[in-house]
């Protein structure tokens, strides 16, 4: 307890930037390892990125669904729920944004523009309040069913796609590829700025952070969702609806993963609902990437913006150090990775920290969210069985339990 | 502070040194808000069975975390015979001989009795299992100690009671010197709890030493040969069997910790606000723990519900403040029927409710003072408007409930968890008192606060009496109820089985009453 001090601070201010460091090295070592000039590929990667105007519009465009995917999982983890289903919710807001341009496509653009968005916000919502109320009301586990969801949510995409929804105008492509016919021009997101491809959803997905943002830290709605995030049963105490908070928070989550999938659509250049057949063929890991996107920002909306902007040039940037040195650009996929493992490390050490330092054993409450991201990967898991929860809260108070992450001897 | 009440109590005997198994002198662990363990001795000796007795929160099971290396004492020091010791976590524990038995039990309920024990040893077959030497010794070792348990059942099929001989039988087989037993019969029928006691004497005759930690009188008189009571986390006393007595035990036990001098003038009572009627209560192990209780509080009075821990309490306040469902009976609050309908109803029927397990239900340790101070009204006016939260308003609503009520805090905007019990329990009393409340259901109002803040908390709740408002008190401190209290109910296995006037009634009937024995009127 007394030297941890230089261990807090080097934990608080070096960790971000160490990790990417060390990212960056290890990709650096990767390249070399393939036989490429690790500076030539950064230097690719970054231009390709964020060089002029062209670049900075991809990247925009890029990171616009990361961004809603990662504000929406901002707002379920602050609520201690876990959104891993925002491929399916992506998938989703997709559909049935699609579906709604398809279904009216007379429409003047001033309407069907926010109609599709909403569209696409709705189907998300719905895919998310399923996990949500399950978690809330039947104590169903999150992880389970929001990636047991994302399954049936690439069934209802290839269905739609290759069945009633697809290109009927092209003989040629007839139910080989699932895709929709191209959309209503009506629909499509309007360009910002000539001659780059940054287009309105950027617009819509910033100012959708910041309005998550305010809604967390400035609403009463996110007042308690926080509150039941950190601790259900003084919510309770207090007279919060502590299930009904709960299933909100996932609706919530999952519109925005689905308005992201919105974008996904009418933000292409292709303008058309396209998949190879997966889920990963229509969102290109967004739903995923939107997870580190929101870690890496430390679960904070507005930061978001930046760390979305940062994983969405990495993305565009890949493509241009494949050109210039050969390397597959998935190699930035491993580099995040890399940065996954290297933050979620990091999120338990500082809490591990944050214990020792402080440690108000609370008796009973909710595990904390970092427990809950390591739980899967930590030996601990394994002891679960052995040591009821009620045994591992930590506690000074009689009947509970012991330290929080040192389970208590039992077996072993 | 503490003035000790123990009628005959005495240190460890000063001849007893040479034989001590294991010794704790001075031991003091802090928890943020939560002072657990306050220069605390104790020793072991072989061969006897060392009670710790005392009430829930009196730091008992921190003193044996401490012992099996859970946690590492703050200040104090652990010998082993002669040999100081750092005990740094519980394998070391167990290494050094000292085996621990939770209350919750630590078994793996998909493998075997046999797996369970051979868990985390080393095999005498190297990398494969050596289970049926394990589950040969482990019969072995059941016959010896009459502990009955097929080693190779599957740990889900066995009863509470078998799953308790399991836990047993591991210490056990890892030869333990010394066996500590954290309230092991709280799960146990009174049958079960008979054979228990008969394996523990046969396992201290053969020269172990036992520590078994419980708040019930009746068992650790029936069991111990020596009893160390705390309180508040220091040591009130050790008693002999010899020289303990019911009556002691619960005197040292409740104490008189109470700094409340003068007896407040008795308010005029008006009407009934809260109503209970034959209401039925489960606890959390299935059985009734509240049972066909009435009760009613008035206008302008203050009602102490006194009585051992565990004895439906905690039931009932939490029935009362709609956080558990009654599975019978009714609870009125100013009129309205709020019988399992939730904590919002029971809070917008005019109840407000001061938890006991304050760190848990009264706050969000990780909100601030300020986030804390609205937990319960975010949602009104003039704090909400249009759903958006008035942050001016707030902060100069809480800056005057923190002045108003004396919470020591650095500032709005600190982290309650980093504040003391006192000024936690300041906090949430401002919290409930703003509102104005009609009844106010407070459960253990000053336990693990420190004084001065306990004199401040009393004094609210009777200037609070004395503006009309109905007030019930849980408490286990039988002197703070006698102090402010206009009327004492003793609660006992789920009922009320007496009432008293404090201010006529002698404390020695009371304390009777609390132990189940009621004299004849």
């Amino acid at each position: 307890m007394r030297a941890v001090g230089w261990r807090r601070v080097l934990l608080r201010w070096y960790a971000l930037p160490g990790s990417l460091l060390a990212a960056l090295l290890l990709g650096a070592a990767m390249m070399a390892a393939l036989g490429a000039d690790p500076l030539t590929g950064y230097h690719a990667l970054v231009v390709g990125a964020f060089g002029g105007s062209t670049a900075l519009g991809a990247t925009a465009v890029r990171a616009a669904p990361l961004l809603l995917v990662g504000i929406g999982i901002c707002i379920a983890f602050r609520a201690n729920v876990l959104n891993i289903g925002g491929e399916g919710q992506l998938a989703l807001g997709g559909l049935a944004s699609t579906a709604t341009a398809l279904a009216l496509p007379g429409l003047p653009a001033g309407v069907l523009v926010p109609l599709v968005l909403l569209a696409g916000a709705a189907g998300g919502a719905l895919w998310g309040a399923i996990p949500g109320a399950l978690r809330a009301y039947l104590n169903v586990n999150e992880i389970l069913s929001t990636v047991m969801l994302n399954l049936v949510a690439v069934q209802i995409m290839n269905y739609l796609l290759s069945g009633p929804m697809v290109d009927r105008t092209q003989n040629s492509t007839f139910g080989l590829i699932p895709e929709t016919r191209v959309l209503p021009h009506s629909s499509w997101l309007p360009i910002l700025v000539p001659g780059t491809q940054l287009q309105a959803g950027v617009i819509v997905a910033v100012v959708m952070a910041i309005a998550v943002y305010v809604l967390l830290r400035r609403t009463t709605f996110g007042f308690r969702v926080r509150s039941v995030g950190i601790s259900r049963e003084a919510s309770r105490y207090a007279g919060m609806a502590v299930k009904r908070t709960m299933t909100a928070a996932m609706t919530l989550s999952g519109a925005m993963c689905g308005l992201g999938g919105a974008l996904l659509v009418f933000g292409s250049t292709s303008h058309r609902m396209v998949t190879d057949g997966s889920l990963t063929g229509f969102t290109g890991s967004d739903g995923f990437n939107g997870i580190v996107v929101a870690l890496f920002a430390g679960l904070s909306p507005l930061w978001t913006i930046v760390s979305s902007f940062l994983f969405g040039g990495m993305l565009v940037g890949g493509d241009a150090l494949q050109v210039a040195t050969g390397v597959p650009s998935t190699m930035v996929t491993t580099l995040e990775g890399v940065l996954v493992v290297l933050l979620v490390s990091l999120e338990y050490l500082r809490r591990r920290e944050r214990l020792n330092a402080l440690a108000p054993p609370v008796a009973g409450s909710e595990s904390s969210l970092s427990q809950r991201v390591l739980a899967p990967f930590s030996k601990g898991a394994s002891r679960v069985p052995a040591c009821p929860p009620s045994q591992l809260q930590p506690g000074p108070v009689e009947g509970s339990g012991a330290v929080v992450g040192a389970p208590p001897g039992g077996p072993q | 502070m503490t003035v000790s009440g123990a009628p005959t109590a005495a240190g460890p005997p000063e001849r007893a040194r040479e034989s001590v198994l294991v010794a704790m002198s001075g031991i003091t662990k802090r928890f943020p808000g939560v002072l657990a363990n306050d220069r605390v001795d104790f020793d072991v000796k072989p061969g006897e069975v060392h009670t710790l007795f005392g009430e829930n929160g009196a730091g008992k099971t921190t003193l044996m975390r401490i012992l099996y290396g859970f946690y590492q004492p703050d200040e104090g020091e652990i010998r082993l015979g002669d040999e100081r010791v750092v005990i740094a976590s519980p394998a070391g524990a167990i290494r050094l001989g000292i085996g621990m038995i939770h209350q919750h039990f630590m078994l793996v309920n998909t493998l075997t009795v046999a797996e369970n024990v051979a868990l985390g040893l080393k095999s005498s077959r190297g990398p494969l299992t050596d289970l049926a030497r394990v589950s040969k010794r482990l019969s072995e070792l059941a016959e010896r100690y009459g502990l009955r348990v097929n080693p190779k059942a599957h740990v889900w099929q066995l009863s509470v009671g078998e799953r308790q001989r399991v836990e047993i039988l591991r210490a056990l087989y890892r030869d333990v010197a010394l066996l500590i037993l954290d309230e092991p019969t709280a799960v146990l029928t009174p049958g079960e709890v008979d054979t228990l006691f008969a394996v523990l004497r046969q396992l201290a005759e053969a020269g172990r030493g036992l520590v078994f930690i419980s708040h019930k009188v009746k068992e650790v008189l029936d069991l111990s040969d020596r009893m160390t009571v705390l309180r508040a986390g220091r040591r009130v006393g050790t008693l002999d069997r010899s020289d303990a007595t019911r009556e002691a035990l619960i005197e040292m036990m409740v104490g008189r910790t109470l700094v409340t001098e003068v007896q407040p003038p008795k308010a005029e009572s008006g009407a009934v606000v809260l109503g209970v009627r034959a209401l039925v209560v489960r606890g959390d192990r299935g059985d009734d723990a509240v049972r066909d209780l009435d009760l009613e509080v008035r206008e302008g009075e203050v009602v102490g519900i006194a009585g051992v821990s565990g004895n439906g309490q905690r039931e009932l306040a939490e029935a009362i403040a709609g956080l558990r469902k009654p599975s019978g009976g009714t609870v009125r609050l100013a009129g309205s029927d709020i019988s399992g309908a939730g904590p919002a109803v029971a809070r917008s029927a005019g109840l407000a409710y001061v938890p006991e397990e304050r760190l848990r239900d009264g706050v969000v340790p990780d909100f601030s003072v300020m986030e804390n101070l609205l937990l319960v009204d975010s949602h009104k006016a003039p704090y909400s408007r249009l759903g958006f939260l008035q942050n001016s308003v707030i902060r100069r609503h809480c800056a005057r409930l923190v002045e108003e009520f004396d919470v020591r805090t650095p500032s709005l905007d600190t982290p309650v968890r980093t504040l003391s019990g006192g000024n936690i329990q300041k906090l949430i009393m401002a919290r409930e008192l703003v509102r104005r409340p009609k009844f106010l259901l407070v459960a253990q109002p000053t336990r693990g606060v420190d004084i001065g803040a306990a004199q401040y908390i009393h004094n609210r709740l009777i200037s609070q009496r004395d503006a009309g408002t109905a007030i019930l008190i849980v408490s286990e401190d039988l002197d703070e109820l006698m102090a402010i209290s206009d009327r004492v109910l003793v609660m006992y296995e789920g009922r009320i089985i007496g009432s008293a006037d404090p201010r006529t009634a002698a404390r020695e009937e009371l304390g009777l009453m609390m132990a189940g024995i009621t004299t004849p009127a």
